[in-house]
């Protein structure tokens, strides 16, 4: 079987710097540009918040709005404007869609009112009184909200995507190899266009109580990734990308415009039993992707989280590489899990599209060249590595 | 050897399985074929208050209640040993080739909240984000991609696990993953399982706020009834069934056991609505025409049909309309595993494709237990209540799922 080219042909992007792939560039492109924070909602977390979205335009019907909370309605508006973008509403009925994916938004409320009763009874006590509190406290609608799949579900019922939908979970890893195994299909010719993506809301305290715990949350003001003393620390950011991929054929025949190919993309999960093994896993991958860099400026879209451990396996790879320019978009976006590393390819799409890099991100970012080929890391907080290789439309 | 497409043929080469039927392969479908049944009431924690107290658990080893997460783990890592131990592929800890995890979402459940909540001396989030540290062991215990971490750290399975979840097809997904892996020639063989442990007292009542759940639990052996005129929804339950996958060449090559093939995959999402399918049954008919197609098949050429059959009205309605607009006015027999084992949910689709090879290596269709009173709408012969003998070469098992996720497999015998 011939191994097909994909490309990319659509990109629906929000950050904290805005909605849509213009706004994003032009905040990212700007010298002088800063984060947008929220340390209120959340308090004493500083967080990266989700510009307010004119859903209307995405999702048009109130009653689907209704039927998502923030997470699920975040990431149906951006894979519309990834379709609008590619000019593919008209391809929906036989496009390919995977989702990348953590647990929609909980009834915070209802959650402390339930803890609050019942924390301190004994358990024979609590029990009951647990079942009849859910029972009767729960909303139907917030069940399906809070369902991983069914963000894909409501871009399904939305976006009238349905040529297969599937939903990957496990946190960062889960939005690298849903890229990886979308493109894959595609080049080995399962169908010939498709939707991936995920989407991230940092401001809820239903997901810091699961981050926490994880030990890797930034605790303190704001401060680019590099300027976090160890061990560092994540800042959340919300945030969401789509892509459409296409077959380059595809593309071609219908008269796309391609905004980058999508060279290859390669993941591993390193155990991290000790010091060196996130930096192997990456040098193994770059093995794999390396024969497939087009001539010419290699830049970086760094994955780093801000986590310290992570960073420091990410920067000894980095020093082997050579690259000519690094940017680390978490420095400006935050870290947002499951869509993250979408964002981040979405990224690098936009800089070999324009010719350009956004404007440095970090004191440490480097380097000013118009790329010929952008590699973009991805490095789980706690397990997963991966990369993905682009390079321009014309190469 | 190649299919029609020109892909490598992919062999099943190990199963293992658990339910509430019982621990291992052979006890669960000399169960299955003498039409018993895993339901019962709830005893893991109380029930009062439910509108339903009965599903089919699969008992924790004695200690404290497991979370969701680590329970789902548990059954897997049983389906895992049970599969490899059959397919003698690899050495303990070292499997060469990738795992493909179906499973449920998970969230932190109230157990973990009160003891924050303790912890805290209050119960609103600030305060218990503010205690929830590294040693609650939280993060690690709910992360999405913990369990499939940990399967893969205990098995040495390769590369980065895929965590996977499309509500009650996921178990089939798992499987169409892994054949794709080895259909693109991206490993000879990998672990494609689907694992289901949340029957917790959240997950029982957001299913039954869907009036998703049977309420027959007065009897909880006959509350599972698909097909059956009285059907009134799915019994919860948890099991796991893993399946050892191989390219077929390699899999003879090292003189391995063929159990049977998967010899296509096919699916279409739905985009009427979140529970339930377009009346027009175009995306179930979609999924299971596209995985004849997969398979090289014509309708006429499937033995069998493994139903999703999880004793919904819906569902099981229209799944008779798909079978009688693929398979025209003589479809071929279909039964349901779930009138025994319950919903599996995440579980579900690996499990059935489990019991579907099964029945081809012997021959045999499991019953659809609890047949009482036909349904005059569902004109399906269902294997009733027993057991039979039939020449089965060819069968299609099907996983339709809320969000509107279909999956359809179809699994056959070793070519001769």
């Amino acid at each position: 079987m011939t191994r097909q080219s994909i490309v990319i042909t659509g990109i629906g992007l929000v950050t904290s710097l805005g909605d849509g792939a213009e706004a994003n560039w032009a905040a990212l492109s700007d010298p002088a540009g800063a984060p947008v924070l929220d340390d209120t909602t959340c308090a004493p977390f500083v967080l990266h918040p989700v510009p307010p979205l004119p859903l209307d335009a995405q999702i048009p019907r109130k009653g689907d709005q209704r039927q998502m909370e923030p997470w699920q309605r975040l990431g149906t508006y951006a894979a519309g404007l990834a379709l609008d973008d590619a000019g593919a509403r008209d391809l929906v009925a036989d496009m390919h869609l995977i989702v990348a994916a953590g647990g929609g938004e909980r009834d915070i409320a209802l959650d402390e009112a339930i803890a609050g009763e019942l924390a301190g009874l004994p358990p024979e006590v609590s029990g009951p009184l647990l079942n009849e509190r859910l029972a009767n406290g729960l909303r139907p609608t917030l069940f399906l909200a809070q369902l991983s799949n069914l963000m894909a579900g409501n871009i399904s019922i939305v976006h009238g995507v349905t040529g297969s939908s599937r939903t990957f979970m496990g946190e960062e890893q889960a939005g690298a190899d849903a890229l990886r195994i979308a493109a894959a299909r595609l080049a080995e010719g399962s169908g010939s266009i498709a939707l991936v993506g995920g989407a991230f809301i940092a401001t809820r305290w239903d997901l810091l109580v699961f981050y926490g715990p994880g030990g890797r949350l930034w605790q303190g003001g704001w401060a680019p990734v590099s300027g976090r003393a160890d061990p560092g620390g994540i800042m959340l950011g919300g945030m969401a990308a789509f892509l459409v991929l296409e077959t380059e054929a595809h593309a071609r025949a219908r008269g796309a415009p391609v905004l980058a190919r999508l060279d290859g993309v390669a993941t591993d999960a390193a155990r991290r039993s000790a010091p060196g093994q996130s930096q192997a896993a990456l040098a193994g991958l770059w093995q794999r992707l390396a024969p497939m860099r087009a001539a010419g400026p290699l830049a970086v879209i760094s994955g780093a989280t801000g986590d310290g451990a992570a960073l420091a396996e990410e920067g000894g790879f980095l020093a082997t590489l050579g690259a000519d320019a690094i940017r680390t978009p978490a420095s400006r976006l935050g870290h947002g899990v499951e869509a993250g590393f979408c964002v981040h390819v979405a990224l690098a799409a936009l800089a070999l599209q324009r010719g350009a890099l956004p404007a440095p991100l970090d004191p440490a970012d480097t380097g000013v060249v118009a790329p010929a080929a952008v590699l973009v890391t991805g490095m789980g907080q706690w397990r997963g590595e991966s990369l993905a290789l682009l390079s321009g439309a014309s190469a | 050897m190649k299919d029609h497409r020109g892909r490598p043929l992919v062999a099943v080469t190990g199963i293992g399985t658990v339910t509430s039927l019982g621990w291992g392969r052979e006890e669960n479908w000399a169960k299955l074929c003498a039409g018993q049944s895993g339901i019962t009431r709830i005893t893991r924690f109380p029930t009062e208050h439910l509108r339903t107290t009965i599903a089919g658990t699969v008992a924790d080893a004695p200690g404290p209640v497991l979370a969701s997460p680590a329970r789902t783990e548990r059954l897997a890592s049983f389906a895992i040993e049970e599969a490899l131990a059959e397919a003698r592929l690899g050495t303990p800890g070292h499997f060469p080739g990738p795992l493909f995890l179906g499973m449920p979402p998970v969230d932190i459940e109230w157990p973990a909240r009160f003891e924050l909540a303790r912890r805290a001396h209050a119960a609103s989030y600030p305060a218990m984000v503010a205690v929830a540290t590294p040693e609650t062991g939280i993060f690690e215990t709910y992360a999405f991609g913990g369990v499939g971490e940990r399967l893969a750290e205990c098995f040495g399975t390769r590369g980065a696990p895929i965590t996977l979840t499309t509500a009650c097809a996921t178990g089939a997904t798992a499987i169409q993953l892994g054949v794709e892996a080895i259909q693109r020639g991206e490993c000879e063989a990998c672990i494609a399982t689907g694992a289901e442990g949340s029957v917790q007292p959240e997950a029982v009542v957001r299913f039954s706020l869907l009036s998703a759940l049977s309420t027959r639990n007065d009897d909880p052996a006959r509350a599972s009834r698909p097909f059956e005129k009285s059907r009134d929804g799915f019994v919860m339950a948890e099991g796991a069934a893993a399946l050892v996958l191989e390219n077929y060449e390699s899999a003879r090559a090292r003189g391995a056991k063929i159990i049977g093939l998967v010899l296509g995959a096919g699916e279409r999402a739905d985009n009427f609505h979140r529970t339930r399918s377009n009346p027009n049954g175009q995306a179930i008919l979609g999924a299971m025409r596209n995985a004849l197609a997969d398979a090289g098949l014509q309708p006429g050429q499937i033995d069998y049909v493994n139903g999703h059959g999880t004793g919904t009205p819906e569902n099981d309605r229209m799944e008779t309309f798909g079978m009688r607009a693929v398979f025209g006015e003589t479809p071929p027999p279909i039964s349901s595993n779930k009138s025994m084992i319950g919903h599996t949910l995440s579980a579900a689709g690996a499990l059935e494709a489990a019991f579907s090879l099964l029945t081809i290596r012997d021959q045999m269709l499991p019953p659809t237990i609890n047949y009482d009173e036909p349904d005059p709408n569902i004109p399906l012969d269902v294997v009733p209540n027993v057991k039979r003998a039939a020449k089965v070469a060819h069968v299609m098992s099907n996983s339709f799922g809320f969000g509107g996720q279909n999956v359809c497999l179809v699994l056959a015998a070793e070519p001769s």
